[in-house]
């Protein structure tokens, strides 16, 4: 029997692995990777605690973040290809121009 | 009416805004001639309202709201008077003289416009003290004139002696107007309102003690003003200031307004005659203690200045005794011949290239006959001969202390007048006439311009004339005033006068047969009393070693271990506290995408352990 209990352990840890992604990757596409990996386990989520309650919000708030998660990867990786293009290297540590 | 008495009001200040504009320029002669004109126009609306103003016509104009909070309402009002009005008219006349002889005594000072420019301000400001009908504008005209005369004095700032004389003038004010300002609270506190009308019809209600205090106050105030004892000092030092401006200021207006303001409440202090008899007991003091002074001065503008503390004095004794209309008749008077006498003086000065000591002069009647002429003429007035104006007023005093049954007053007022008479006529020998040492030290003296002259002969012609309105102005002025009864028996009047008068003939007899044979000899120089009046009795020395030296030494501690040990340094510590923790918390800011990504998470988790653990009472 899969409780709810289930799926919050495995949004937890599915945004744990997203989370260490965010922080120790340094090439940006493995960073856009970590980050849909934190949203799609804030999904499982939201989708598991609606059906548990039979309270629709829930998944309909998990298209809402698919849809706008799509379209931040399109702008993102717009982004990143001008990066590319302008510095040959997809590497975080370049990325430093705001250094203080 | 109301238009001249605005014209009469505001000509001076526009003439003084205007200019100011050319403060910064070099000599425009324009500016010297057109605030002279407007001064002028000031004065011809004076004479007017002068004219229009009897028994039952009295200007009273509320030009706007000032001040309304609560209950306080305070309004710019202005009143045109029987006091008001004689004042308004001395002042302009004055300032009019003073305002052509500056264009000639200026002309080759650099700061040309900047000077008609506070010189027609302080004319404002002088006009709003006299002219307001409350006690508040009063006061604004107070300080207003208080502030002119700091420009003024200092108005040489590039030295030293004139921007300390500038400051001395300055904070003695401030000291007395603590006092003013400490009277009007309780005016107000009393009374609810700082109307004159108000005010006086109210003050009988009053308890006696409260009166008396108020009485005090307001009397401190004019204390500084007219440079009274013990704040005199600053009245002597004040001579740095450019002589149109001791002529003006320092003699004729300015310090006047503490018996002008004494005057005004004339209906509080004839409540109070113990503090009015203390008012005249300091008066004829002063009188006496400041011609001593005069006595052995060697320069030629203190001299003067201590004869104006001198006649200060008298005009205290009329006013303390209650004789306000004799108080205000001196003041009339002295303003005419003391200016006269100051601008001359002012003539003999530049004649002199600057050179001040009359020691060094001597002989100058040849070459500026009209000068000399023009200061024997106030010197006459001031000295009280008939049939010059200083006979009438003066006598007047002379009069009243000894009516009031002061023989004290009296006695001190008479000895007064013959050492005015002397030390009036050293100065006119020492001057004009004499040995000429002035050749000796190299000095060829000029006369002044001819216009200057001509500018100076309306103050010449009233030193001589202005006795004889005594009637007129009598009937006058006590249309408002309080009227002073004479219980005299009129042959004792007239035994008064002709002691009185032989009294100044022979000081001035005295002065001019001593000083004909060469004067006093050297040695008196190493006399005791000679060295105690010449260093105006030690006053400005303990002035300095009790108040100035120790209140210095309390600055530097306060400033050395209280303000640079505790106060900066707590700031300053909390200064570098910020400014450490910012240099240490700079390198957060690496511009490195993942460190500022684990920065998030650490604060994310730091406000999740928040969000969980931390409960708020409920």
């Amino acid at each position: 029997m899969i409780t709810l209990t289930h799926y919050l352990v495995l949004s937890g840890i599915l945004f744990s692995i997203g989370l260490v992604g965010v922080m120790k990757r340094k090439n940006l596409l493995m960073l856009f990777f970590s980050t849909e990996i934190l949203l799609n386990a804030v999904n499982v989520g939201f989708v598991a605690v609606s059906h548990y309650y039979g309270d629709l919000t829930g998944q309909m708030f998990a298209f809402f973040i698919i849809a706008v998660a799509a379209s931040e990867v399109a702008v993102g990786l717009g982004l990143l290809v001008l990066w590319y293009k302008k510095t040959g290297s997809t590497d975080l540590d370049t990325l430093n121009m705001m250094k203080g | 009416m109301e238009k001249y008495l605005y014209i009469a009001l505001f000509a001076p200040l526009a003439g003084s805004i205007i200019t100011a504009f050319f403060a910064q320029f070099p000599k425009t002669l324009f500016t010297g001639i057109f605030t002279s004109f407007l001064i002028f126009v000031s004065f011809i609306s004076s004479m007017i309202l002068l004219n229009y103003v009897d028994m039952n016509t009295v200007v009273n104009v509320e030009m706007m709201d000032w001040i309304s909070a609560g209950n306080l309402s305070i309004p710019f009002g202005f009143v045109v008077d029987q006091v008001s009005v004689i004042m308004m008219v001395t002042v302009t006349l004055v300032s009019t003289v003073v305002h052509v002889y500056s264009i000639g005594y200026m002309e080759h000072d650099e700061s040309f416009n900047r000077f008609f420019s506070w010189l027609s301000l302080f004319v404002f400001s002088m006009m709003t003290l006299v002219m307001s009908d409350n006690f508040v504008g009063l006061f604004i005209g107070w300080e207003g004139v208080g502030l002119c005369s700091w420009g003024l004095i200092g108005f040489w700032y590039k030295k030293h002696t004139a921007s300390w004389a500038a400051n001395e003038a300055f904070i003695m004010n401030r000291i007395a107007d603590l006092g003013m300002l400490m009277g009007l609270f309780l005016i107000y506190w009393n009374i609810g309102s700082l109307q004159y009308d108000i005010v006086f019809a109210q003050i009988v209600n009053l308890d006696i003690s409260t009166v008396t205090w108020i009485g005090i106050f307001l009397f401190i105030g004019a204390m500084g003003k007219s440079a009274q004892f013990p704040l005199h000092t600053w009245l002597a030092d004040a001579m740095e200031g450019p002589t149109p401006v001791s002529a003006l200021i320092h003699a004729a207006t300015m310090v006047t307004a503490g018996v002008y303001l004494v005057i005004r409440c004339g209906e509080i202090y004839v409540l109070i005659p113990e503090v009015g008899m203390f008012i005249a007991s300091l008066g004829a003091f002063v009188a006496v203690f400041a011609a001593s002074m005069a006595l052995v001065n060697r320069d030629l503008k203190r001299i003067i200045a201590y004869s104006t503390l001198s006649q200060l004095g008298y005009m205290f004794v009329a006013a303390g005794l209650g004789a306000y209309w004799i108080a205000l008749f001196h003041l009339m008077t002295h303003a005419f011949f003391k200016s006269l006498l100051f601008l001359g003086a002012g003539n003999v000065m530049h004649a002199m290239d600057g050179e001040l000591d009359i020691k060094k002069m001597g002989g100058l009647y040849k070459a500026m006959r009209p000068t000399a002429i023009l200061m024997s003429i106030a010197s006459v007035a001031l000295a009280g001969i008939y049939p010059f104006a200083g006979f009438f007023s003066k006598d007047k005093i002379l009069e009243v202390a000894f009516n009031d049954g002061s023989y004290l007053l009296w006695g001190a007022l008479f000895v007064g007048a013959g050492l005015t008479a002397f030390y009036s006529f050293r100065l006119v020998m020492l001057v004009f006439f004499g040995e000429k040492v002035h050749e000796k030290l190299g000095f060829h003296p000029h006369e002044a311009h001819t216009f200057v002259i001509y500018a100076l002969t309306p103050l010449a012609l009233l030193a001589i004339v202005a006795g004889f309105f005594e009637h007129s102005f009598h009937e006058f002025t006590t249309q408002l005033l309080a009227n002073y009864e004479f219980t005299l028996d009129h042959s004792v009047a007239l035994v008064l006068i002709f002691a009185t008068s032989a009294m100044a003939l022979s000081g001035i007899a005295f002065a001019v047969y001593k000083y004909k044979r060469g004067g006093f000899s050297e040695n008196i120089e190493q006399w005791g009393v000679y060295k105690l009046l010449s260093n105006q009795y030690y006053i400005p020395k303990f002035y300095e070693e009790v108040i100035m030296k120790p209140f210095t030494a309390l600055s530097r501690f306060a400033w050395k271990s209280i303000d640079v040990k505790i106060v900066d340094a707590t700031v300053d510590m909390i200064a570098s506290i910020i400014y450490g923790a910012g240099e240490k918390a700079r390198k957060v800011h690496s511009g490195n995408l993942s460190s500022m990504l684990r920065w998030m998470v650490v604060g994310i988790i730091a406000l999740l352990a928040l969000a969980i653990f931390y409960r708020p009472m409920v």
